[in-house]
Parts: structure tokens; sequence; C-alpha cells
């Protein structure tokens, strides 16, 4: 019989030390990568509307043409060398981590067509006992219309995806987490 | 390509799990979204040997003097659901001090910090998906869960696996710990096997004589299925 995949624990509340001390990890596009540089500022709350301070965000995406380095992207081979697609940070005091980036391209989905440029976050933190994961879309962006995957989200929850220009900052985007409440971001079961 | 399997619910935890009270408000009250796997999913950052430090994989050597405790060798096997080897992927670990207490500053369990000891280490499995880490057992601390609550001597594991929907961050326990039937942490996993599971065995074959005990852990991600994709 093939074995069952082991299950998900917390990652509790004290793991800085150990996971999230190369702060490099919260750029992840080197000084020449392709592409529209942007800050990504994501923010987490509970269902209290208090910040989590003390939880681990991942970031996953593809490069600016909407490739991937790896092997299962048949254009892994011309991917953009300086773009290393993977982030992960820590939350502040303030629920907050600021990674830098690039925005990516579009990435073929199932059906042949192409997604939406997106970015995968895992969240992790104490009181999540499995990973919560959810995607960051560009509000404005005229692609996602047709996103099948954004289109799976109720329609009413869908904006709970969408990262937002912050009107004071040039090319700083703003992105809301929030846990458990009425204006619950949508996570999805990967 | 084929999709990955999704985990039979039963061997995972229940996300809202009310005696493990943070999960009240943390966790979501809303049915998940299915998540297709498109390309997105099955890529995932891929980690290489060249990154790793001599003593990243050996907690007791990352310091001047070696930390106080009882030294103990942590090693196991990452298979995939199909019962394939897991090759050249990242394991990192996360736990306390023999005393029971994180570096950490928020941690205020009054037990000694251990200027010898960090708690962080990382390792790449092999061509045969084995790792292997030399520690200090962590020790038993409380928490405020409830009244006298106390969680059971544990070591925080966290693998990639070949995609971003292989990600996994566990708990690896030891055998014979009397704190383990009682936390909610390892309870919110329905299924009674799964949770034995995630309970390290002691193993003689890991010892090292005049040195240190063995425990052997066991790792499964998820492996593809059969067909080519879901919907
Ligand atoms: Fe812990």
């Amino acid at each position: 019989m093939d074995p069952a995949p082991s299950g998900s624990q917390t990652i509790g509340p004290f793991f800085h030390f150990a996971l999230t001390t190369d702060e490099a990890l919260g750029c992840l596009a080197g000084p020449d990568a392709k592409g529209e540089r942007i800050h990504l500022r994501c923010r987490v709350l509970d269902g209290d509307g208090a910040p989590v301070s003390d939880a681990m965000i991942e970031l996953w995406q593809a490069d600016s043409d909407g490739r991937y380095n790896h092997p299962e992207d048949p254009r892994q081979k011309s991917h953009d060398p300086a773009f290393r697609g993977f982030g992960r940070l820590a939350t502040n005091d303030e629920g907050v981590s600021v990674f830098e980036t690039i925005k990516p391209g579009r990435v073929a989905g199932l059906d042949g067509a192409l997604q939406a440029p997106h970015i995968n976050l895992s969240l992790f933190a104490r009181g999540l006992l499995n990973r919560l994961v959810t995607r960051i879309y560009f509000a404005g962006d005229p692609a996602n219309q047709e996103d099948t995957v954004l289109s799976l989200a109720p329609e009413d929850r869908r904006d709970t995806l969408l990262a937002h220009p912050d009107p004071q900052h040039t090319g700083v985007w703003r992105f809301e987490v929030h846990l458990c409440s009425e204006h619950e971001t949508v996570f999805f079961d990967v | 390509m084929n999709a990955y399997k999704r985990p039979d619910p039963a061997g995972q935890p229940v996300l809202q799990h009310d005696r493990y009270r943070s999960t009240i408000r943390r966790a979501p009250s809303k049915p998940l979204i299915v998540l297709p796997h498109t390309l997105t999913e099955r890529t995932g950052p891929l980690f290489n040997h060249d990154a790793m430090g001599e003593t990243d994989h050996d907690l007791t050597r990352q310091h001047p003097g070696e930390p106080q405790g009882e030294r103990i060798i942590v090693a196991g096997r990452v298979i995939d659901d199909n019962g394939r080897s897991v090759r050249h992927t990242l394991v990192e670990i996360c736990q306390t001090n023999a005393a029971g207490r994180y570096l950490h500053a928020k941690d205020n369990h009054p037990a000694p910090l251990d200027p010898n000891f960090t708690g962080g280490g990382r390792a790449m499995t092999d061509e045969n998906g084995c790792y292997r880490f030399v520690t200090i057992k962590p020790g038993a601390y409380p928490w405020r869960n409830h009244i006298n609550a106390w969680r059971p001597a544990h070591i925080h594991f966290s693998l990639f696996g070949p995609a971003f929907v292989t990600r996994l961050i566990t708990q690896m326990y030891f055998p014979g710990d009397p704190l383990i039937p009682l936390d909610p942490v390892l309870e919110s996993i329905p299924d009674e096997k799964a949770r034995q599971r995630l309970v390290s065995r002691f193993d003689l074959d890991l010892t090292e004589p005049e040195w240190a005990l063995g425990y052997r852990f066991d790792i499964v991600l998820r492996g593809r299925g059969s067909t080519p994709f879901e919907e």
C-alpha cells in the first residue's frame, strides 16, 4: 500500500531564528531582472482585525515573461536568470511584509488560455495548522476578466484576491490578507 | 504532465480546531476553493547543495562551545505518496534548546537560553531522499492554550519538495512522550495512524556508540496521480 502524505502542523510563533534569518529573500528579483519593478506590501489581519505579527509569508511567481525556473516549465531554458521567483519574510509588528519583485508575466492555464499575472502566496503562522494559500492578482489588469482561477472565487469575494496600487507611492502595491472574518480572503485548497 | 494527488483529509489537520485556541480567530471560516494545478502550482522553488554551510545540518557545531543537553541524531527519508524518493530537496528544522526555550525575544518561558545553541538547521536530501541532522533533544515547554498546557518535545520540519503544492511544514515528536495524547496541535489530525506517523522512532542503527542516540523520522510528500489534470 502506498504511504499517505504526512500531516501538516503549525509553524508556531517562534520560527524567526531558523527560517527567516535571510533578509535577502525579501527580494525576488536581482538588480538585472527584466520587467516592471514593484514593491508588494502584504498585510495580514486576524479575525478581530488585529495585525498578525508572527506569520511567515512565502511568494512564488513567474518572471516578467511568465516563465518559471523549473523543469516542469517548457520554457525554463529561456527564464530570466536574474529572477529568483521565490520570496520569504516574517511579518512585522504591524502584520506587514514588504517584498521587492517585478510584475509577473502571463502563464499558461490548463485550458491553454493565458492566466492573468498572479503571485502564489503561502501563509504560515501560529493557529494555522496547515498553510493558507491564496493568489495575488493586480487590480485593473484587463486579463483578470478572463482568468479561470479568479472566476472560481465567488463574485462578491473576488476582490480579496486583488492587490491595489498605493495612491501615495508609485511602484508600491498593497495586498491585504484577512483571516477568519466577514471580509475573509479567498483561500485555496491546493 | 499529471496533477498532484489530493491527500486524504483524515490524515491532515482540521483547520478550525477549537481546542487549539489560536485557530479560532485565524483559521478560515469559509470553505476553501479547490485550485486546479496550473503551471504555477506544478512548479516551485528549487534549492541546491552549494547553498549549504558546513555546519547547517549539525546544530551542535554552530557555536564555539558545545550546547547543553542530550545530543541526538535525527535522520530519515523523504518519499512521495507513490513511494518514490524526493531527491535534492531542502529540509529545514527549528526547535527549542534542551531546556524548552526558543531563541526568540517573545519566548518568555523562564528556562535558560544556551549561548551555544540556536536551534535552526538545514539539509538537502540525497539521491535516495535521505537527510540527517545532529542536534540536541528539545525540551517540552508551557504555552498558554489552557491551564497547565505543555507542548510535547518536538522539532518543526519544513520541506519544499518538487512543486508549490508539495510544500509542507510539520512537527516531529519523540516516542514515549506522556504529553503526546494531551496535545491539541497533534490532536487536530483526525486519523490516529496519521498522528503516529509524526512520532519518530528510536533507531539503534542510527545511534552512534559513545556519542548520540538516533531517531528516525520519515516524511511523505504528495506525489502525482494518474490523471493528467483535475478539474
Ligand atoms: Fe514549537
